[in-house]
């Protein structure tokens, strides 16, 4: 006997973009935690879609631009950054999410990250780390964790790794934090708190690469690195951002910097503000 | 002298680029990774590790920079070498002039790949056709046969005292660089002696003291430095004369490999295949000749007078040969996997054309823009095109002078 059945709309179907579903990332791979958490955000937080853009860069996480029901820009390799602070430029009102990779962020975008926090322009960049260039084959990368194998690096990886939480609150960020991807809940509650905060916020997310770094390294599968993640994670909040440097033994987590400080588009709005009254004549 | 007995081993585009490296001893290999290339600084990487080469190898933090490490490696005597395609080589743009400026004999793959946007990682020559005017000499290959022969060619020509004028070596993007193919492979003895130990050009230093053409604390010299309007022009001047040069020292290599190897690719320059007694002729870049050449035998089985040129070397591009070869024609189509936007046609077509303005008589000749971002090129394509040139042959006129091959319309 037939049963009847009812067809039920996902609960996130509105913030994802149906024909682009299903994704192609890899079984285990953390990106789609990280997509999960992101939408689930906008979801809680009740946005109006048509205030949030997206941009990517290159790697498997740039894929997320679309797969996001928003607007959104799929950018050039490295620059999501200077995409961003473009659109964040033009027309302030939009929330602007960077949602990118260590490789694309660090190496061939790194001057573009320090230089976007240390203005504090308000967008907000989440950061799918994998300590690899994953998509390209699973290249040594600038989180690469010293002596770990990767393709270029058979014999272990001689390059000491960003500590991407120091570099970020070095920088200038006014808003930087950072889980795994086993920490799902509070990953989400992040971002959220990043949407909502005003100037440059970082949230970096340690994120499993099973198929490629995992074998390349022997960490090994997605459970492995969910085991990993589990056993290595300490909940460190606002703790020195220094001393937060990720090893085998100990992943530090939690939210490192949450200040305010006056945002570059607001100091920019006025300073045009004013000049404009000076060619005027006016107050 | 024999041709060297050589074993066969598959070898994709990609791992033929990283084989012949790890025979020419280079010094310093400099890269970062970018699809489809990045199989040969993966297998250059694993030669590194096995402790095959006594090469430096860094993972540098963008192409900008692979091509600024390899530039600089190059001016302090060593011989280097990195890899990119599409949008790496675009990132790389402001270097590729310094490279050639420098007058650093560096050697480049470059596996050819559409540029953004939209993204894509397939092949066309949209990458490389951005380069085609920054000093350095292009070498094409058709297979990963010729894409090896090339890169170990490269380095006897790029370093060569008279010349002092980097080499780029053009693979097609998956066609070439992920296609595996049985290739004939050189004993390293043999390899190594034929790129042998790099010469230096002498130069004048500022005492007017003769020294070698490097950076060495010994014979103090500064590279690159602010050149205005007093001399930058005559700079300039000597990298062109150094391209008129460049045939006899390409064709010099290519003519002692030939004779150690056995395999010779034309003249060097151009790949003509039936074109002498030819009446309808397509002239192409690349992978695609492998193709042509196949519709060009069948043709030719139903009497049909077809030939297919391929131009080896797009810099220096060898306006002789192309003239001699097509001005008797009744028809010639070129064959362009990229395109000059606005500029009606693209831009190999606008190369052939106006090398045909010096010939004695001028055959109607068309365009054919194809297979932008990897759009296959099937035989059905090439024989529509050539069908195309019979028609044109027998009129004499030609309807349109540019066309998209391939393209949904």
């Amino acid at each position: 006997m037939a049963e009847q059945t009812t067809q039920i709309a996902h609960p996130l179907e509105p913030f994802l973009r149906k024909t682009t579903i299903p994704h192609i990332w890899c079984p285990g791979c953390g990106d789609g935690t990280i997509l999960n958490s992101f939408v689930t955000a906008l979801k809680e937080l009740e946005v109006n879609l048509d205030k949030i853009a997206v941009i990517s860069g290159i790697g498997c996480i740039g894929r997320i631009a679309g797969y996001t029901n928003t607007d959104s820009f799929h950018t050039t390799h490295g620059r999501p950054i200077p995409f961003a602070v473009g659109v964040k430029l033009a027309n302030p009102e939009l929330n602007v999410i960077v949602i990118s990779g260590d490789g694309d962020l660090f190496a061939i975008g790194g001057n573009h990250f320090i230089h976007a926090a240390r203005r504090n322009i308000g967008i907000k960049v989440i950061c799918s780390n994998n300590f690899n260039y994953g998509m390209t084959g699973g290249q040594q990368g600038p989180t690469t964790p010293l002596a770990s194998r990767t393709a270029t690096t058979p014999f272990g990886n001689i390059e000491h790794p960003f500590n991407l939480v120091h570099l970020a609150a070095a920088s200038g960020a006014v808003y930087v934090a950072r889980w795994t991807t086993l920490h799902v809940r509070r990953m989400t509650e992040s971002i959220k708190k990043a949407i909502q905060k005003e100037g440059f916020s970082f949230i970096e997310i340690v994120s499993p690469c099973p198929e490629i770094y995992g074998k390349a390294s022997k960490i090994g599968t997605a459970m492995d690195f969910m085991n990993w993640f589990k056993k290595a994670s300490v909940i460190q909040n606002f703790s020195d951002p220094a001393q937060a440097e990720i090893t085998a033994e100990k992943i530090p987590v939690g939210e490192f910097v949450d200040v305010e400080k006056p945002t570059f588009e607001k100091l920019l709005r006025e300073m045009t503000a004013q000049a404009q009254g000076k060619v005027t004549g006016g107050a | 002298m024999a041709i060297i007995e050589q074993k066969t081993i598959p070898l994709n585009g990609d791992e033929a680029v990283a084989y012949a490296v790890k025979q020419s001893d280079v010094d310093v290999v400099a890269a970062y990774p970018i699809t489809p290339q990045t199989i040969i600084v993966e297998r250059f990487s694993e030669y590194v590790a096995n402790g095959e080469v006594d090469t430096e190898f860094v993972c540098v933090e963008s192409e900008h920079s692979a091509l600024a490490a390899s530039l600089t490696a190059s001016l302090t005597g060593a011989r280097a070498f990195t890899a990119t395609a599409s949008a790496g080589l675009a990132l790389m743009h402001e270097m590729v002039y310094v490279t050639a400026g420098c007058r650093a004999p560096v050697v480049m793959a470059v596996t050819n790949r559409a540029l953004s946007a939209p993204i894509n990682i397939h092949c066309d020559h949209s990458d490389v056709m951005a380069e085609r005017d920054s000093g350095w000499i292009q070498l094409w290959a058709e297979n990963a046969q010729e894409v090896y022969d090339s890169i170990i060619q490269a380095f006897r020509i790029a370093e060569h005292p008279d010349l002092m004028t980097p080499v780029m070596v053009n693979l097609d993007g998956f066609f070439l660089s992920h296609t595996l193919e049985n290739v004939q492979v050189l004993p390293d003895n043999v390899v190594r002696k034929f790129v042998g130990i790099r010469q230096y050009p002498l130069v004048s230093d500022t005492q007017g003291k003769k020294v070698p053409f490097k950076l060495d604390p010994d014979f103090p010299l500064t590279m690159g430095p602010l050149d205005l309007p007093d001399y930058y022009f005559e700079h300039k001047r000597q990298q062109e004369e150094a391209m008129h040069i460049a045939p006899k020292i390409i064709k010099q290599v290519h003519d002692e490999y030939a004779k150690l190897s056995g395999r010779s690719y034309g003249n060097g320059f151009v790949d003509a295949y039936n074109v002498d007694d030819a009446e309808i002729v397509t002239v192409c870049l690349g992978s695609t000749a492998g193709t042509t050449k196949t519709v060009v035998d069948q043709l030719r089985s139903k009497g049909i007078k077809a030939g297919v040129l391929r131009v080896r070397t797009l810099r220096p591009l060898p306006v002789e040969d192309i003239m001699r070869a097509l001005e008797n024609k009744k028809a010639v189509a070129v064959l362009d996997r990229s395109n000059s936007v606005g500029g009606q046609g693209g831009p190999f077509f606008h190369e052939i054309r106006h090398v045909l303005y010096g010939a004695q008589s001028h055959p109607p000749i068309v365009d054919y823009v194809y297979g932008l971002g990897g759009r296959d090129m099937p035989p059905a394509l090439i024989q529509n095109i050539y069908k195309d040139l019979e028609e044109i042959a027998k009129t004499g006129k030609v309807k349109n002078l540019v066309q998209f091959a391939g393209v949904r319309e």
